[in-house]
């Protein structure tokens, strides 16, 4: 599993209720279904994962977030999870409203732009960075939004947004204490456990 | 016609019959004395009668669904595409069973059907029947063959509608409900189209009130009329267009009220066509179960709570072009699911057809069935070999 996700499942209660944001093929729906015994439902809309969900077992439906979240009542659910997709929709800031509305607790995981790595390539090269993590060129990544930890940290605060837990990820190791550190510089991952 | 029968074919079917003496009374407050369904099967009943899969037909639908009756038939049932070894609804593995509901005119009880009361045809008298009916009569056909619960209720349209008040009435009895291009109750534009398709039948001089067989006739124009209305309504804009578009019979206009552009006859033939294997008084009984479908009415409107009864898996599925059952009718139940806690995934399928998309092999959405309906067979698999 994803170092992000296993994180989560860390983080998350057993026996809750929750709706995971572009769930791929259900892998983080998968684990908690069985390990946390969560109920859940994915939103997806790529037809293989669709697909891989039935496959599994685990509920999913088709829908376009970027068209809203509107027929999801207030605080229905207790997580809203988003993992690694929020730098995908068209505007971040209304989401994560929208996921707080729903929701009463939301984790959030995103790639950090502001790593070292992306820095230096940047800086030296002068060109976007194109990673092993970030495999796409400007003009074809799915990825529309580039922003960094502290970037969201900042939202939270002009938002009024609680910041419940943090984590900050590299590859596939887990809070190692010198990205804990400089989450900013050193995570390649941002996790973030939040609410209002 | 085939000349050999395809491998994916369930082969050679033959309808059965099953007679029913026990009273049925049905929502409208009269009761059917004594009635007879006719059905069909497909696949084998396993040693423990848990890979029943029932198929609740729509509109014009009947019992065929699948196969064929002689080796001199034109075409396969009606949904043959989906129902055969190896196919998405894969009889390897399902005993599936496909029946002509109550009021219809393929062989079960229904207006063309004789009244044992008067030794005279039903016709105009036979009474208004609902899909709460249909289900209930579907259970006691289910009773009959050793059916105690199915492994899965499939319905596209109205057939859906069916589906769903099967979830909702014998929760036990139904482990999981596939409901394609349905609605959970009809819109107002939806009720209005089925207004104008039974206004043209009884509007009809040879309708005789509904009992032109007495008289030696059928309304055909009123009836081929419906089914041009409903034909229309069942595909898109684009699949018409993509179809005929402007393409005319002669190199120039006639100006006369013969047929100038392909629709009109493509329209004309699917009219008559349709008059020849369809009984007026069906028609608008299947139209007005349509109409009356509406199971959340019983809990102020909210959906969510009739559906809260429900025990069973759902799966749903729309397709992006159908406007007669469109996605968002399908959305609408998935929501009022997910209030209520229960299980359920939804595609919606990118499908040019409208709402005939439904009867299409289009790939993802065969796709889509066959992954539910592995798992579900996978798990009886895993239930048989827990019960050792």
């Amino acid at each position: 599993m994803r170092s992000d996700l296993e994180i989560i499942d860390e983080w998350v209660q057993p026996n809750i209720r929750v709706l995971d944001l572009a769930c791929g093929p259900g892998e983080l729906l998968h684990h908690l279904m069985s390990n946390k015994q969560i109920s859940g439902y994915g939103l997806e809309i790529e037809p293989n994962d669709l697909n891989t969900c039935i496959e599994k077992g685990i509920p999913v439906l088709e829908q376009n977030i970027d068209e809203g979240l509107q027929n999801f009542e207030d605080q229905s659910f207790d997580l809203v999870i988003m993992t690694h997709a929020l730098q995908q929709f068209r505007r971040p800031d209304l989401l994560i409203d929208e996921m707080l509305r729903i929701g009463k607790e939301c984790i959030i995981t995103f790639p950090n732009f502001g790593h070292w790595r992306n820095r230096v390539h940047l800086a030296l090269k002068g060109r976007m960075p194109v990673s092993e993590f970030l495999p796409y060129n400007w003009y074809d990544t799915p990825n529309i939004h580039f922003f960094t930890f502290q970037d969201f940290e900042l939202l939270c605060r002009e938002k009024d947004i609680k910041i419940l837990r943090w984590a900050a990820v590299d590859g596939h190791l887990k809070d190692h204490w010198w990205i804990r550190s400089m989450p900013n510089l050193f995570s390649e991952t941002a996790i973030f456990h939040i609410s209002r | 016609m085939p000349d050999v029968i395809p491998a994916d074919s369930v082969g050679i079917v033959k309808p059965q019959i099953a007679q029913f003496d026990t009273p049925l009374a049905l929502s409208c407050g009269q009761t059917l004395s004594s009635y007879q369904l006719i059905y069909e099967t497909y696949g084998t009943l396993n040693e423990t009668a848990s890979n029943a899969v029932l198929i609740c037909h729509a509109l014009s639908g009947d019992h065929h669904a699948a196969g064929y009756h002689a080796m001199t038939d034109k075409k396969p049932g009606w949904w043959d595409s989906a129902i055969g070894p190896g196919k998405a609804i894969d009889t390897n593995h399902f005993f599936v069973i496909s029946l002509n509901n109550l009021g219809g005119c393929c062989g079960s009880t229904g207006p063309t059907s004789i009244n044992p009361a008067t030794g005279e045809r039903w016709e105009a008298s036979f009474p208004m029947v609902t899909v709460e009916d249909w289900v209930e009569s579907q259970a006691r056909l289910a009773d009959k063959l050793g059916i105690q619960t199915f492994a899965a209720i499939v319905g596209g349209s109205l057939g859906g509608m069916q589906a769903l008040e099967w979830s909702i009435r014998f929760p036990e009895r139904i482990k999981a409900a596939i409901i394609i291009a349905s609605a959970p109750k009809l819109s107002t534009q939806n009720i209005a189209f089925n207004e104008v398709a039974r206004q043209s039948i009884r509007r009809d001089p040879d309708f005789f009130d509904g009992n032109y067989l007495e008289n030696q006739t059928v309304p055909t124009n009123g009836l081929g009329l419906a089914r041009m209305l409903g034909h229309i309504t069942y595909l898109s804009d684009d699949a018409m267009g993509e179809k005929f578009g402007r393409q005319m019979r002669h190199d120039t206009y006639q100006y006369h009220y013969g047929i100038e552009f392909e629709v009109e006859s493509y329209l004309r033939y699917q009219g008559e066509a349709f008059t020849k294997r369809f009984d007026a008084n069906t028609y608008m009984l299947m139209t007005k179960a349509l109409d009356y479908f509406d199971p959340a009415a019983k809990t102020n409107n909210d959906l969510s709570a009739v559906l809260s009864k429900a025990q069973c898996e759902f799966l749903f599925v729309s397709f992006t072009t159908d406007w007669r059952f469109s996605p968002e009718r399908s959305e609408e139940m998935v929501n009022a699911l997910v209030k209520a806690g229960k299980q359920v995934s939804y595609a919606k399928i990118e499908a040019t057809e409208g709402h005939d998309a439904f009867l299409f092999p289009i790939p993802r959405y065969m796709s889509v069935l066959n992954t539910f309906l592995t798992r579900i067979a996978n798990g009886l698999t895993t239930e048989a070999s827990d019960a050792l």
